[in-house]
């Protein structure tokens, strides 16, 4: 991983050496299971019971158990498959860091997967009757109408998840990754003092406001309904009727 | 027998025993916290309510840095900083000894803190739920604060905010498996212990995967109960 700081100065410089992970973890997590939770949900909505049943045991499992057992499932437990130490995938999966992101993934897919469903049943049913009377096929009535009013009525509900998945990357620290919280603790222990923990928490709370703010500005322009019109409003009621 | 359940047998040659005790450690880190989060709960959402100038601030500042922050530094800054914290004020009282605390209190002091920002939020949402008129009409039958508050509001608000402690519960359940890295030996840190002594991870793991989901089946059994108790005066459409 790249290093923001070769030689730290302070402790400021040495929690950022950090970042570079919590970002990763974050963001490559996030960006996967986003696209893995759309599946998932469209399983979970679909009308075939069995498929319905197995997509909603994932979604079970893997919300009612703590994300610590999952990360340790995966780098403690799967090395002691001959199975998996044969396979193909061992090089990355003798990795810490292949094993958060693959943790970190699961996990969210689990909960995306619920958030978007609530935005897929949240499309009102007339809509969907409008494109089918208009001749839309499936793809392009989910494309077009379905999908964009879901993830509009999902983004408050996701922006929550962003967060959390923010603030769980600090659990990779547990299996050896160096992010900010491992290089913090660390600094802590051998210091016995706690600010390098603050100045982790500040840059984690940096890191969140940034991310709750983005997803604000989003919900903002996937919804120009909701708005008031721009234009119009500003002239005052006198001049409107005059130019007429 | 198969090698898995000699492992998890009860007694000095398997871990069941000490897995299920885990579990009860588990339990009890979970209950206090919890109830040390709906108190923290209800005094941060009278903070948050209070007209007086400024002071909804402080509770905006626990609530949001709560919130921001990992649980897990969280917990190092308590289990790391608790002690030192309560030394300094002991100073000021002229004791000058070591004091640490040890991993339980961390835990308890730690989820509580956490859970009471998440409580604070359910509860000061429950309490704006209550209509306006069941106030008024409390008033005007001359009911005294104290009366008002336990008999209108207290009933009302427990109903609305169940829902929402439900998550909490579950919230707080799961962030106990973080307290293992303060030393705790709850079913964590006891899973962690007997792969390594074994070499075992699955059968420890997947056994400790298998005691949360019945914890957090049972709870939200629990709570669906409370939740048709606190209903039963209520018509549904």
């Amino acid at each position: 991983m790249i290093k923001l700081f070769d030689q730290p100065d302070n402790t400021w410089e040495l929690i950022a050496n950090g970042l570079p992970w919590t970002l990763t973890l974050a963001g490559s997590s996030l960006a996967l299971g986003f696209f893995l939770a759309i599946g998932l949900a469209l399983v979970r909505l679909s009308p075939y019971r069995p498929l319905q049943a197995l997509a909603y045991a994932y979604v079970y499992l893997f919300r009612s158990t703590p994300l610590l057992v999952q990360i340790f499932l995966i780098y403690y437990g799967l090395g002691q498959f001959e199975a998996v130490q044969q396979s193909f995938l061992w090089p990355l999966l003798r990795e810490a860091h292949w094993c958060a992101i693959l943790a970190l993934t699961l996990n969210t897919t689990a909960y995306t997967a619920e958030i978007i469903r609530g935005g897929l049943l949240a499309v009102p049913w007339g809509q969907v009757e409008a494109a089918k009377a208009c001749g839309m096929s499936t793809w392009l009535r989910f494309r077009r109408v379905i999908f964009p009013q879901a993830i509009r009525q999902a983004l408050p509900g996701y922006g929550n998840e962003i967060v959390l998945m923010i603030k769980s990357t600090s659990l990779a620290s547990t299996i050896t990754i160096l992010d900010m919280t491992l290089i913090a603790r660390k600094e802590t222990s051998a210091t016995f003092s706690i600010e390098p923990l603050f100045i982790a928490a500040a840059f984690y709370l940096v890191i969140n406001f940034v991310a709750t703010r983005g997803v604000m500005w989003l919900e903002y322009r996937l919804s120009p309904d909701l708005r008031e019109a721009k234009t119009g409003r500003t002239l005052p009621d006198q001049d409107v009727a005059n130019a007429h | 027998m198969p090698e898995w359940m000699s492992l998890l047998a009860w007694g000095d040659s398997g871990w069941g025993d000490e897995m299920v005790r885990g579990a009860g450690w588990t339990l009890l880190v979970a209950v206090i916290a919890f109830a040390l989060g709906i108190v923290l709960g209800t005094g941060g959402a009278a903070v948050k309510l209070s007209r007086v100038p400024l002071v909804p601030l402080l509770g905006d500042v626990y609530t949001t840095l709560v919130r921001g922050i990992p649980d897990l530094i969280t917990i190092y800054i308590i289990f790391f900083g608790g002690g030192q914290a309560v030394m300094a004020v002991a100073k000021l009282f002229g004791y000058n000894g070591y004091i640490e605390f040890n991993a339980l209190t961390t835990g308890v002091l730690a989820l509580g803190f956490i859970s009471g920002a998440y409580s604070t939020e359910v509860i000061r949402g429950a309490v704006l739920a209550v209509p306006k008129g069941q106030i008024e009409a409390a008033k005007a039958c001359g009911m005294s604060r104290w009366v008002m508050f336990r008999r209108i509001l207290v009933p009302q608000v427990a109903r609305y905010a169940l829902p929402g402690l439900g998550n909490v519960w579950q919230l707080t359940l799961k962030d106990t498996s973080l307290i293992s890295v303060v030393g705790l030996t709850e079913i964590m840190r006891q899973a962690f212990v007997a792969s390594g002594s074994t070499k075992q991870p699955i059968v420890f793991f997947m056994s400790a995967a298998v005691l949360y989901l019945a914890l957090t089946s049972l709870s939200n059994k629990v709570f669906g109960r409370a939740e048709a108790f606190a209903n039963r005066g209520v018509r549904r459409a």
